[in-house]
């Protein structure tokens, strides 16, 4: 009755993970679709307030960011004030003209009218730095701008 | 000659692959947060005209100062009650021209939403959350108008239960079947009802 003998052994039989690959695969695209790449590598901190009556940003036009916001821990020798970061580095003030004159260069020549800036500032700076770069964009003529928040309730900033 | 068996390919190693591959993407992208609060800068004027003279009464001061504290029409005002206070004003119809406004046709407050204009003065020490709070109310103000004046104008042009937001959104929806040129206008319609028209002082 070698039938009914007992199996050798008789442990644990080993895990199935053939569909593991799988698993990995989706959300490995889940992440590749969801995400995009990251554009500048900031340098500043920036977390930024919220507001209830946001639009989405229109990604259909050209859009440029200009960040602001007191350095992080890294370059803390260049002070707690707030400052202006274009592309990957620090800039001043008088540097914003010819940031936008470089992304409208870039730009077909059709879509320049529609370049959106959205300014990405921290919650903790203050309006003066704002004030000044709003004021370079209005000589540079790009007069389509977007405060970039999260979405919250907006009398929590106070 | 006897069929040879193909070897099976070990796949022991494509999770490793693929976790490798989901580990880069997690490290190098973000999750794009895209939302905010548009805005137009008004742009450099340097012709000589003098500015047309505004009557006092059409003005509604909002001044923000350095320590975040909000002055609504010289008096002090906490940021709960800006949303409120701009829309009487916008809403208080004073010459009786605007049809559609249910204020209290006050004769020392806005003549009609035409011509009212909310004027937004902050300090340089000013915080920028406080700032963005200040402009949020003042646009959920506009948009409060908007809706109320989207949910009766509406139903007449064929476009029920749509407020002004969620006309926007059908409009640049490309999945919305309706009538987009017929929307389009009617949001422009609503748009010169009610201009928004928020003044920044320049300091």
């Amino acid at each position: 009755m070698s039938k009914f003998k007992k199996k050798k052994g008789g442990g644990l039989p080993p895990i199935n993970t053939a569909a593991l690959p799988d698993i990995v695969f989706m959300l490995l695209f889940f992440f590749m679709v969801a995400t995009e790449m990251r554009e500048d590598t900031l340098k500043i901190k920036n977390s930024m307030p919220v507001a209830d009556q946001v639009e989405k940003l229109d990604k259909k036009n050209p859009v440029s960011f200009i960040y602001m916001g007191s350095p992080k821990e890294e370059y803390k020798k260049l002070g707690t004030q707030a400052r202006i970061q274009l592309n990957d580095k620090f800039a001043d003030v008088d540097e914003v003209i010819a940031f936008i004159g470089a992304e409208r260069a870039a730009l077909r020549e059709e879509l320049v009218p529609f370049l959106t800036v959205s300014l990405k500032v921290d919650k903790e700076s203050n309006m003066g730095i704002v004030g000044d770069v709003k004021q370079e964009l209005r000589k540079a003529n790009a007069l389509k701008i977007n405060y970039a928040t999260g979405t919250g309730d907006a009398t929590s900033n106070m | 000659m006897a069929k040879r068996d193909v070897p099976e390919v070990n796949a022991g190693s494509m999770a490793d692959i693929a976790f490798l591959l989901l580990i880069f993407f997690l490290v190098t992208t973000t999750i794009p947060k895209d939302t905010g609060l548009n805005r137009k800068l008004p742009p450099i004027d340097d012709s000589e005209f003098e500015p047309p003279v505004i009557k006092q009464k059409n003005i509604f001061t909002v001044l923000l100062n350095g320590k975040d504290q909000l002055l609504v029409e010289d008096e002090v005002m906490e940021i709960k009650d800006l949303r409120k206070a701009a829309i009487d004003f916008l809403d208080n119809g004073g010459d009786g021209s605007c049809s559609f406004c249910k204020g209290l046709k006050d004769e020392k407050s806005s003549d009609n939403p035409d011509k009212a204009i909310i004027s937004l003065k902050n300090e340089r020490e000013t915080s920028y959350a406080a700032y963005i709070a200040v402009q949020n109310e003042l646009v959920a103000a506009y948009n409060t108008l908007r809706n109320r004046r989207a949910l009766e104008v509406g139903p007449k042009k064929g476009f029920r239960d749509m407020d002004f937001i969620t006309m926007q959104k059908n409009y640049k929806d490309v999945k919305w079947y309706g009538n987009k040129a017929k929307l389009k206008k009617l949001i422009d319609k609503i748009k010169l009802e009610i201009p928004q028209k928020l003044s920044e002082v320049v300091n």
